[in-house]
């Protein structure tokens, strides 16, 4: 098996599925000489009909996406980073979203909407955020959040054959950083499975992506001082794998969630509302949520870096639990 | 029976600027022409130290360079005066150093530090200095289309006899923003400018692929207002177009929408690999699209300066770059207390000052 990035790792997949099923194409901006590698390559495999760039016009992809799916296809559009989503809202939530419920469920909509979130590259207040709370909010679009090379390819596949408007959201940050083995034969992963990336018995920590390589440094940080902490993956979180969190949960007693998204009603939020409603009994300590404060991502590279969750701080909000 | 009402090949209104061969200077003084030339020249060297220092890894972010195109930023705000304002774009340099703002609080900004303009909460992307009537550069392309346009909504509502200039690229032209905040204004015939740089590319996208007509300009047909078209690289040819469309606007005929030819000599952002383009292109352009070097030998052809005096300017802005980095560089960093201030004005959430 090679070890590859995650831009790799997402590529493969973009590869595999336009090989394996003709109606899938992409659908972006600058897609053909990829800013950040993902789609690198497949212009000059598929052509002009299955990877369109387009103009500076989030809107007109998120609704051509939209038509282009109401009439047999299975589009797999860009936005390069997640805050450009901002322009194509009415498309992606009034639109694709609840298309299939007001049309009284007759809609079949494949839709994958891929996107790029996270800060820690000085990209200031408006090329950071990440949403998936906002999107999560909305009924009629599952979101997955890959955190390996390995899920990130599987879970895609998964997305592209998926019947609905999915979200994908990948971390700027991993792109280039986050390696791991990835098979070149075709599996999928099922979405609402969490992955429990280290078994321990003291506190549950749940986080995604780059927050979940953050955990798991942390998780080896209070090993050292005799506490285990088993970290959770949720992977995708519509539909989430609640069992899994409230299992776990059960047996340690305590819980800690992290997230890159700003505290104030990030996903979190809605964790800790479940994790109290379906584990309150076991629960010896409140749910602790370690998240960005709710500011703006700052320009300056040493404020950005105390903007986002760290290892220190996981270790600490543990250890105020332990107490 | 159907009546076409639009041609395939739309008119555009005529240049309000001159003829190619005849020198006109305007309105312009000597002392002017002079500025607009030192103005081109601190844009230029701002730039180009601002790459160095990028290289060298004294500077950081995601950094959008203005070269090539420093004659539209300075002629257009050359042509308007005290309490006029723009809006801006990610390749905002040009246009702030264009309304005045000082080098050294810009290269501060950029840098992160706290003497910047945004405290060092901005970066390049979002550096902005509204006691400058300077309403921000920006990340989301097209953006400043209605903000400009809410601000001339603004002048217009409180009859001030001020205008907007708004900045964008030819790819923000493709923006839903654009026709909404174009036709907005165009309807209210309100006091703004609009000031398309078509430098031939969106990122890595040629115009040519974004944009099924040849001009930008050919589109305030559909909203009523004139277009126009200059070169962006002369500098006199945009003074002439921005100065008209800014006294209709100030008389209340409404927006002009301008076109800027012009032609970004870097890449899109510093680290581009640029392999949409050729070197040979970009030589080209170098070569016989340099507003500077158009500039320079405009002024002696005036007997505005001579090739010593232009020398003798050189030295004068390279100093003020060594010390504009010098400030920059000597600027403390943001005191980590300040990651959580300037939410709200007043009270934060909370209760508490900020
Ligand atoms: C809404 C939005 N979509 C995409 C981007 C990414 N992006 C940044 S600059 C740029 C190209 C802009 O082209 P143009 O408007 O011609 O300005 P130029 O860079 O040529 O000055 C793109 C696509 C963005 N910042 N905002
Ligand atoms: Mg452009």
């Amino acid at each position: 098996m090679a070890v590859v990035t995650m831009s790799q790792a997402l590529n493969m997949a973009l590869h595999e599925e336009m090989a394996r099923d003709e109606r899938v194409f992409l659908i972006g901006e600058d897609i053909k000489d990829s800013t950040y590698g993902i789609t690198k390559g497949l212009w000059d495999t598929y052509g002009h009909k299955r990877v369109i760039g387009t103009p500076i016009s989030e809107a007109a992809i998120a609704g051509a996406v939209l038509g282009a799916a109401s009439v047999g296809l299975r589009p797999v559009a860009e936005f390069m980073y997640m805050t450009f989503m901002m322009c194509a809202m009415d498309q992606v939530v009034n639109q694709a979203a609840k298309s299939k419920y007001m049309f009284g469920g007759k809609a079949v909509l494949p839709i994958v909407y891929r996107t790029m979130a996270g800060a820690g590259r000085a990209n200031a207040a408006q090329h950071t955020q990440s949403l998936e709370a906002w999107f999560a909010h909305v009924p009629g679009l599952k979101i997955v959040m890959p955190t390996t090379p390995y899920d990130a390819k599987g879970l895609l596949k998964t997305s592209i054959r998926d019947d609905n408007p999915v979200i994908f959201i990948e971390n700027k940050v991993q792109y280039a950083t986050t390696r791991g083995e990835v098979p070149s034969t075709d599996y999928t992963i099922p979405f609402g499975q969490a992955a429990i990336r280290r078994a321990g018995t003291d506190v549950t920590i749940v986080a995604l992506q780059r927050m979940n390589e953050i955990a798991l440094e942390a998780a080896d940080e209070l090993a050292e001082i005799g506490i285990e902490a088993e970290v959770i993956d949720p992977r995708t979180i519509v539909p989430l794998d609640l069992d899994s969190i409230v299992k776990s949960v059960r047996k340690t007693h305590r819980v800690v969630i992290v997230h890159e998204a700003h505290e104030r009603v990030g996903f979190g939020a809605e964790l800790v509302a479940q994790i109290v409603q379906h584990a309150f009994d076991y629960l010896d300590a409140p749910p602790i949520r370690v998240a960005n404060p709710n500011v703006p991502t700052p320009f300056n590279r040493t404020l950005e870096e105390l903007s986002i969750p760290s290892a220190a701080q996981v270790v600490q909000a543990v250890r105020g639990l332990m107490r | 029976m159907a009546t076409i009402v639009s041609p395939i090949e739309p008119a555009i209104a005529p240049s309000l600027g001159t003829a190619p061969g005849a020198l006109d200077r305007h309105d312009l003084t000597d002392r002017d022409l002079i500025d607009v030339y030192r103005t081109m020249l601190r844009i230029r060297r701002f730039e180009e130290r601002v790459k160095d220092l990028f290289l060298e890894a004294r500077l950081y972010g995601s950094v959008h360079l203005y070269i090539g195109e420093e004659a539209v930023a300075t002629a257009a705000c050359k042509a308007i005066g005290d309490g006029d304002v723009i809006s801006s774009t990610h390749r905002g340099h040009g246009h702030c150093i264009a309304m005045g703002l000082e080098t050294g609080p810009m290269m501060a900004e950029l840098m992160g530090k706290v003497t910047g303009y945004n405290h060092g909460k901005g970066g390049s992307m979002h550096i902005a200095s509204l006691d400058h009537g300077m309403l921000g550069a920006n990340g989301i392309v097209g953006a400043g289309i209605p903000i400009s346009t809410g601000a001339a909504l603004g002048f217009w509502i409180q009859e001030r006899p001020n205008v907007a200039l708004c900045f964008f690229g030819d790819g923000a032209a493709n923006q839903g923003a654009f026709h909404e905040g174009i036709n907005f204004a165009a309807g209210l015939k309100l006091p703004v400018v609009f000031i398309c740089e078509n430098n031939g590319y969106a990122q890595f996208q040629s115009v040519k692929q974004d944009l099924p007509i040849e001009h930008v300009a050919t589109r305030a047909i559909s909203y009523g207002i004139p277009g126009v078209i200059v070169q962006g690289e002369d500098v006199l040819d945009v003074y002439g177009a921005v100065k008209e469309a800014v006294r209709r606007a100030r008389a209340g005929d409404g927006p002009t929408l301008i076109e800027a030819k012009t032609y970004r000599f870097e890449g899109h952002f510093l680290g581009d690999p640029e392999p949409y383009r050729t070197r040979a292109e970009v030589a080209a352009a170098r070569a016989t699209r340099d507003p500077l070097k158009l500039f320079g030998a405009q002024l002696q052809e005036l007997g505005v300066a001579t090739a010593e005096d232009l020398q003798a300017i050189h030295v004068q802005i390279d100093d003020e770059m060594e010390r504009a980095i010098e400030f920059g560089e000597s600027s403390p960093e943001p005191p980590a207390s300040v990651l959580l201030t300037d939410i709200f004005t007043g009270a934060d959430e909370h209760g508490r000052a900020s």
